[in-house]
């Protein structure tokens, strides 16, 4: 063998062990400890990016408060390892994700962050009989698929809309109302809802326009809103869309209020509406952080390592836990096993003490609606059945 | 009538901006026959660097338009060396190659111009500075902002300037000549390759501009915010005819008020049916019914003088 390929030839075999070593891994009964893979998929890149990273590190957190605690599953120590992929929010990137974590074997997986995302991607796992926890996506479909693999720890946006609509004329006493959404899964689904209940709640609604979730130019579309005179202005959107459609607003000398579902009511919305989001109305499912069982200790631990926390970051840390709580009591950290378990849950978690329904959507959930006052998002009153 | 007057009014501020951009675009196609995709991503660096200058300054709590200047002072010479700075490294030495080898390269400076505003910007959605107060003036029901009508002086007197450059000056005739024929033109003692230069270094310019009124104009800055600008300015510039100047001013304004217009309109013409979303499918079918009947753009003649 010449004398140049010798290297060659031992880094392929170093690698082809190296290769083989992961993929036996998990399942390896040879060894003392066993790796479990935990897949999570969110939009890394693109206009979702800063959420995306924030439920990462909520999901990393998780895992690595599990694995301090040292548990042991099936008589074997388990070491969690998160492997985490960008979907781009992209609702077939996250398909291939999908497909990519069925193919690693992963045990679970934490999400997507997008319903338009999560939604697709659920038929894979259901497939694969992979059980799947979204944090975030709020779109009623998810969970009503007839998936046994689909479950979600926020309350849904049949929910969501439905408390908004009815609070949009009760509370904040608005008669006429515009509504704008970006076409997403999430979006329109949500302003659907929210323009399903405001009019069963006796609001009219003037018009309902639709924009995209890249777009930051709404001038002609408020302009058209601005001629039908709206007490209220919904946007089903991202914070990306909102904030600047925000500044918008009063740019162009729009009076009405505004508000939006939990994906603009992050600190980002903050900083991108600047002074013209004051007075915004916002929700988010859950209670707010501070009220949350265990919110105030996650905040700090998660501030400690991550700085602010987004939105969904609790979220993720309840999914993964209710996940390994699952695995535990099943004993097992096979799929088939502890499916079951997961459906049984009764958990206590930072968020919200977490249970499911039979379709895998979370029992008991809350919605808050929040105000934007002096540059800060102010609880104001948290909606729905109490937990 | 106020609010057709509105839109016309969004659809041409917002088209002013493309039209800023679309100068760059048929500048270098009318020299190297070029399509520059770099260019939108040129008009991203100008606003994200604007962005980093403007922040600087007020954060020690100055305000007003000076700041937004300086934020543009600065942004200029800094496209302008990305500018000369791709033209060497990606489309010189592929002057003699076959048409489509530039046009991978400027493709592929895109995508790394996209990454490398990641890296140093992130990719979180940039908030703008307040640094402006904005007022609002109001005329016949509809409402013009101050940026609106600065953002207006403003593209008018660069695309005038950038008009009288390239015909009355020795530079432009230079420019005019290197387009219709850069061999006999260096016979003729241009220094072809110092013009094309000089043609991506007004792009950049005019690019760098561009962007800080597009960043203070919406209030938003991310690496992403060039691909879609750039690509709307392209479709500005084949509307009006590339390659031409006028072309590139009129089809700009031209793709702003048709865009807003639609996106007013469509919804109440077919009562519902189609949305306001569709205004951008509306452009896209206008682009196409001007090139089925005048494939060479609105202001593009066949054999006539490029640049």
């Amino acid at each position: 063998m010449p004398r140049q390929l010798i290297p060659l030839v031992l880094s392929l075999i170093t690698l082809g062990l190296v290769s083989c070593g992961k993929t036996s891994a998990p399942n390896s009964a040879t060894s003392g400890e066993m790796t479990v893979l935990i897949g999570a998929s969110n939009p890394m890149t693109g206009p979702q990016a800063h959420l995306g990273k924030d439920n990462e590190n909520g999901t990393r957190l998780a895992i690595e408060d599990a694995n301090a605690q040292g548990m042991t599953i099936g008589g074997k120590k388990v070491k969690f390892e998160l492997v985490s992929e960008d979907d781009a929010a992209d609702p077939k990137t996250g398909t291939i994700v999908a497909q990519k974590f069925v193919d690693q074997k992963v045990s679970g997986v934490i999400g997507h962050l997008n319903s338009g995302t999560t939604i697709p991607a659920s038929r894979i796992y259901s497939e694969a009989g992979i059980p799947q926890i979204s944090p975030s996506a709020t779109n009623p479909k998810y969970t009503h698929q007839g998936f046994k693999t689909a479950f979600r720890v926020i309350p849904n946006d049949t929910q969501q809309g439905g408390e908004l609509g009815r609070y949009v004329a009760s509370k904040i006493g608005a008669k006429t109302a515009a509504v704008m959404d970006d076409t997403t899964q999430y979006g329109q689904g949500l302003a659907n809802q929210f323009e399903e209940a405001a009019k069963a709640a006796g609001v009219m609604i003037l018009t309902h326009e639709h924009t995209d979730d890249k777009a930051t130019d709404f001038q002609a579309i408020l302009t058209n809103i601005k001629a039908k005179k709206p007490d209220i202005i919904f946007y089903g959107g991202m914070d990306a869309q909102s904030g600047p459609m925000m500044k918008q607003i009063r740019s162009l000398g729009i009076p009405a209020k505004f508000i939006t579902g939990d994906g603009g009511c992050s600190t980002e919305f903050l900083s991108l509406a600047g002074t013209s989001g004051e007075g915004a109305y916002c929700s988010l499912p859950g209670m707010p952080i501070e009220k949350m069982p265990r919110g105030e200790d996650f905040k700090k631990h998660f501030n400690a390592k991550y700085g602010e926390i987004q939105d969904y970051a609790p979220y993720c840390y309840d999914a993964v836990m209710v996940m390994i709580d699952a695995m535990k009591r099943a004993d097992s950290t096979v799929p088939a096993k502890y499916l079951p378990e997961l459906a049984k849950s009764n958990f206590d978690g930072v968020t919200a003490h977490i249970s499911f329904d039979d379709n895998g959507d979370l029992k008991g959930g809350v919605i808050t609606v929040y105000q934007l006052r002096s540059g800060k998002w102010v609880a104001l009153e948290t909606l729905g059945a109490k937990p | 009538m106020d609010i057709f007057l509105q839109q016309v009014i969004n659809g041409l501020v917002q088209g002013s901006l493309y039209a800023l951009v679309a100068l760059g675009y048929t500048m270098v196609y009318g020299i190297i026959e070029l399509v520059n995709f770099a260019h939108g991503e040129v008009v991203m660096v100008g606003a994200l660097v604007g962005l980093s200058v403007i922040e600087r300054i007020a954060s020690r709590g100055d305000t007003g338009w000076g700041v937004i200047a300086i934020g543009v002072l600065v942004a200029i010479p800094s496209c302008m060396a990305l500018g000369l700075g791709i033209e060497r490294v990606a489309y010189r030495p592929l002057r003699k190659a076959p048409r489509l080898a530039p046009l991978i390269s400027a493709i592929g400076v895109s995508i790394a111009l996209q990454q490398m505003a990641a890296l140093i910007w992130g990719r979180n959605y940039l908030h703008y500075p307040d640094v402006l107060s904005n007022p609002q003036f109001h005329i016949g029901g509809a409402v013009i902002t101050q940026v609106q009508l600065v953002i207006l002086a403003t593209t008018g007197i660069l695309m005038l300037l950038t008009w009288l450059i390239v015909q009355k000056t020795a530079l432009g005739r230079a420019m005019r000549a290197s387009a219709q024929n850069p061999s006999v033109a260096g016979l003729m003692g241009v220094n072809v390759d110092r013009i094309i230069a000089l043609t991506f270094l007004m792009g950049s310019g005019l690019a760098a501009v561009a962007g800080v009124l597009v960043g203070t104009y919406y209030g938003v800055g991310n690496h992403t915010m060039g691909f879609m600008l750039g690509l709307k300015a392209f479709t500005a510039a084949v509307l009006g005819g590339i390659g031409s100047l006028g072309g590139a001013m009129l089809g700009g304004l031209l793709l702003g008020v048709i865009e807003n217009l639609g996106a007013g309109y469509l919804g109440s013409v077919t009562n519902g049916t189609i949305g306001s979303n569709y205004s951008d499918v509306l452009a896209f079918l206008m682009l196409i019914a001007v090139l089925v009947l005048r494939p060479s753009g609105l202001m593009g003649e066949r054999g006539s003088e490029k640049v």
